[in-house]
């Protein structure tokens, strides 16, 4: 029914999608699996005619329905087109009821006289709106009540109410679902997986985006698996295994780096036990690892796991509880004072919105946090000691040593952070993190949006301060080859809580499997 | 204030059209035979009067409160500490120090609790300041008519209760600073100890920028978000803002007061703010970012124009129009600001 041929997309010269095939038939559901940053977005966004497509100079290959050529320049295109959506965030009127939003702005009407001076002055007809709403419901097998306020509704059933509204527009003949299950209960998830299989009886063709390798075994008869960019696998759910899925989604070559020889630590442990953080998104839910002095652990996971949730809990930037040791004292959590008076330093993986202060110079971004913590950088000028003043010759200086040492390309210190690029501007957080001379360093997402060469610079930097400076490191990265090219244990974390801690070098399909939830070696 | 931090952006485009506007005016002045050199000695006081109030907006700006419309709690405490110095009969410049220290302890007061209330509202400081000013000047009305204050020239003379809208200042303090060290230079009068007491002031703000607190406190108003992974209190930061703000609010109407002659009370505060708020804007500065030279220039500028316009205007349209001109320029003004609320950003 839906054909996609050699569908290829650039970003500014970066490449999101290459020469990839997909194909769903009606009555079939087709899932695509991908890690963050595959480029399934991007498909979805070329297939719902999305206006960023079009912005970003457009896409090659061909798209057909039924065979019909089909190029959507806008998304009300594709919804005349046949092609349903159900987003990931909701789209629905929380002060309306179910009923008013399945039909919203395509509701049934009784003429009224005012209606002459313009269609809509006609007057609604509830009890065929209601009527409608709850034959849709019935054909997903779900039962939601037509006249509850939306707003009041669990998850779960918002989730049913954009199904309903989708399956209740006539002519929707194909439904794509964005990670539905990403906010569900597993009750839920078999619930709606359940009402996906009614629908594809009824010859609905669907599309089940996810990242969730058992639920697309448990529902999926076609399975298309996507990794950076590229159509890595699409096999019949028949002949596919959960190891096999693990070990394509995430594998790709793994060069370690030279890593310097180890000098003395002096970095701190920290051990966590039932630790939890309320980090919208990314929430920590009893989490149980131990860092080892003088290691470079690294924290991978899918997003919305809650790895990020981690170093922000512990820097107190967000709600945390659970027992938190540093060097086996007892750490207090919530007060972002206390990690910093302990010596533990963060780059944020929000880097312009946590970590600068973008139209401050260079040699005032790197001072700050020292200057606001252990008061360095600060004279006396009158000698009162209450009084304390900015030492603008000795931030300078310290500037220019940390610009020659970190290779920060700027046209000086007083240069405002904002015209950097980002490498750069990820060495200025790097140096202000030395400044503190740390004990521990947490580093999120440290390569997010930095160009390829710079990457490996900033890599390098890291390994340099851990094996020279010996300072402990946590690096959490969505990238999973980047955290196997330089940290000695890699913990993989799942819904919040700890999966598996792997060594660098382990199998494709071991990180694949921790990272979807499973134990090693386990299938279904 | 860092020089480094002030760059060419949109925002110079009022200064500079009112900069050009001005300087027409007097080109004009000259032309028409109006007495420049007078015009210009009004002009230096007006700018020195009005100074510490548009300073007050550099604390509220620098801790991310945006500008304070809500300027009259401030001039509230302002007003009371030179009442209780009439009462107490002090004259000179000892009066004048004791206004201050009357309104200091109020406006530290006022000050906490109003930046306590912003930080309820956060993003939405500038509206609730505006109503919050409105509701403290209407709710004072009702204090002034009650407020135990006995001395006769404060009260109204007939009835005998309740303080007068106007008093006038003349045999206290009135004109004390800007009478000290003045001298006349080709005619124009320049009012020394006024304008010291304003650069003083700026000095004092500006060395507060550059201590400990004053950066942290800055910080929390550029990226409240940076401040708090670097361990700043943002909410004290802020308090400290609304406070130090109602502080120069305080001391500015003093200023204000013993320059103009009189002590306005009743509604006379209620629209103080926007002048205050027009010119440190014409003088170059956002809702984000602001320096103690946009203050002097702005300042400088404003009170420049309203001077000289009025005459000027007589002299070539024949009509009063000064007002009009007052509203448009300083309500243009602001709503320009207020459009661009990322003056200073890409």
């Amino acid at each position: 029914m839906l054909t996609m041929r050699g569908i290829t997309k650039e970003f500014g010269g970066v490449s999101a999608l290459k020469n990839v095939d997909l194909t769903v038939e009606a009555g079939q559901i087709h899932a695509l699996l991908g890690e963050n940053g595959a480029g399934k977005t991007t498909l979805l966004n070329i297939l719902f005619g999305m206006p960023v497509i079009r912005a970003t100079g457009g896409y090659r290959g061909t798209i057909s329905i039924h065979g019909v050529p089909f190029s959507p320049k806008d998304p009300s295109e594709a919804l005349a087109a046949g092609i349903g959506m159900v987003h990931q965030e909701f789209m629905l009127i929380p002060g309306f009821t179910v009923a008013e939003n399945v039909k919203l702005n395509r509701e049934p009407l009784r003429h009224a006289s005012l209606g002459r001076v313009h269609p809509s002055l006609h007057i609604l007809d509830r009890p065929a709106m209601a009527a409608d709403t709850r034959q849709a419901f019935t054909s997903i097998g779900v039962n939601v009540d037509d006249w509850m306020m939306v707003a009041g509704l669990p998850v779960g059933h918002k989730q049913f109410v954009e199904i309903a509204r989708e399956v209740d527009k006539h002519g929707t003949k194909l439904l794509i679902l964005d990670e539905p299950t990403a906010v569900l209960t597993e009750v839920e998830a078999a619930q709606l997986i359940e009402a996906l299989r009614r629908l594809a009886a009824r010859g609905l063709g669907i599309l089940f985006i996810t990242h969730r390798l058992d639920e697309v075994l448990a529902c999926a008869s076609q399975i298309s698996v996507l990794r950076d960019g590229e159509l890595v696998a699409c096999l019949p759910a028949a002949e596919a295994s959960l190891r096999q899925l693990a070990e394509v989604m995430v594998g790709r070559p793994v060069e370690r780096q030279p890593m310097p020889p180890r000098g003395t630590v002096t970095g701190a442990s920290l051990r966590f036990e039932g630790f939890s953080v309320e980090m919208p998104g990314e929430r920590v839910t009893g989490l149980d690892l131990e860092v080892q002095a003088g290691e470079i652990l690294g924290i991978g996971g899918l997003a919305g796991h809650g790895k990020l949730g981690i170093a922000n809990g512990v820097m107190g930037l967000y709600p945390a509880r659970g027992q938190v040791s540093f060097d086996g004292e007892p750490f207090r959590l919530g007060q972002p004072i206390e990690a910093l008076s302990r010596r533990i330093a963060f780059l944020s993986e929000d880097r312009r919105g946590v970590g600068l202060l973008l139209d401050a110079p260079i040699d005032y971004n790197l001072a700050f946090t020292s200057m606001n913590i252990e008061g360095r950088f600060l004279k006396r000028p009158l000698g009162v000691p209450w009084l304390t003043w900015r030492d603008s010759r000795g931030m300078r200086t310290h500037a220019e040593a940390l610009i020659s040492q970190l290779d920060i390309r700027c046209t000086g210190p007083d240069q405002a952070v904002r015209r950097l690029s980002g490498g750069n501007q990820q060495k200025v957080c790097i140096g202000r993190a030395i400044t503190r001379q740390p004990r521990l360093l947490f580093a999120s997402e440290p390569t997010r949006g930095i160009d390829v060469g710079a990457k490996s610079l900033i890599l390098d930097l890291l390994a340099r301060l851990n094996r020279e400076a010996g300072v402990t490191i946590v690096i959490t990265s969505s990238e999973l080859a980047e955290l196997r090219r330089i940290c000695d244990r890699i913990a993989i974390i799942y819904r919040g809580r700890l999966a598996r801690v792997l060594p660098p070098d382990a199998s494709d399909a071991d990180f694949g499997l921790a990272m979807a939830g499973r134990p090693p070696g386990g299938d279904l | 204030m860092n020089p480094r931090l002030l760059k060419p952006s949109p925002r110079t485009v009022p200064r500079l059209i009112i900069g050009a506007f001005v300087l027409g005016l007097l080109v004009l002045a000259a032309g028409k035979q109006l007495p420049v050199h007078l015009l210009i000695s009004d002009s230096l006081v007006r700018t020195g009067m009005n100074g510490i109030l548009v300073l007050a907006m550099v604390p509220s700006i620098q801790a991310g409160l945006g500008l304070n419309f809500g300027l009259p709690v401030g001039i509230i405490c302002g007003l009371i500490g030179v009442l209780i110095a009439v009462e107490a009969n002090v004259s000179g410049l000892a009066g004048l120090a004791l206004s201050v220290a009357a309104a200091v302890p109020l406006a530290l007061l006022a000050g906490s609790v109003y930046g306590r209330l912003l930080n309820r509202v956060k993003g939405q400081e500038m509206m609730v300041g505006t109503y919050l000013g409105f509701a403290v000047v209407s709710g004072m009305c009702v204090f002034w008519l009650i407020a135990p204050f006995t001395n006769p020239i404060l009260i109204w003379v007939i009835g005998g209760t309740g303080l007068r809208y106007t008093t006038s200042l003349r045999h206290l303090f009135g004109g004390v600073l800007d009478n000290a060290w003045a001298f006349s230079l080709w005619g124009v009068k320049v009012p020394t100890g006024l304008l010291l007491t304003f650069l003083l002031a700026c000095l004092l703000v500006h060395c507060h920028s550059r201590t400990r607190g004053g950066m942290a406190m800055h910080a929390a108003g550029q990226n409240p978000a940076f401040a708090t992974a670097s361990g700043v209190n943002t909410a004290k930061a802020r308090i400290q803002g609304a406070t130090l703000s109602t502080l120069l609010g305080a001391i500015g109407i003093i200023i204000y007061a013993q320059s103009f002659g009189f002590l306005q009370l009743y509604l006379a505060p209620l629209m103080m703010a926007f002048p205050a708020v027009a010119a440190v804007l014409i003088g170059g500065a956002s809702t984000r970012q602001v320096t103690v030279g946009n203050v002097i220039i702005g300042t400088l500028l404003f009170q420049t124009l309203l001077t000289i316009s009025l005459p000027v205007a007589q002299a070539v349209i024949g009509s009063d129009v000064t007002e009009v001109i007052r509203l448009i320029v300083a309500n243009g003004t602001i709503l320009y600001a207020l459009t661009r609320l990322d003056g200073g950003g890409q």
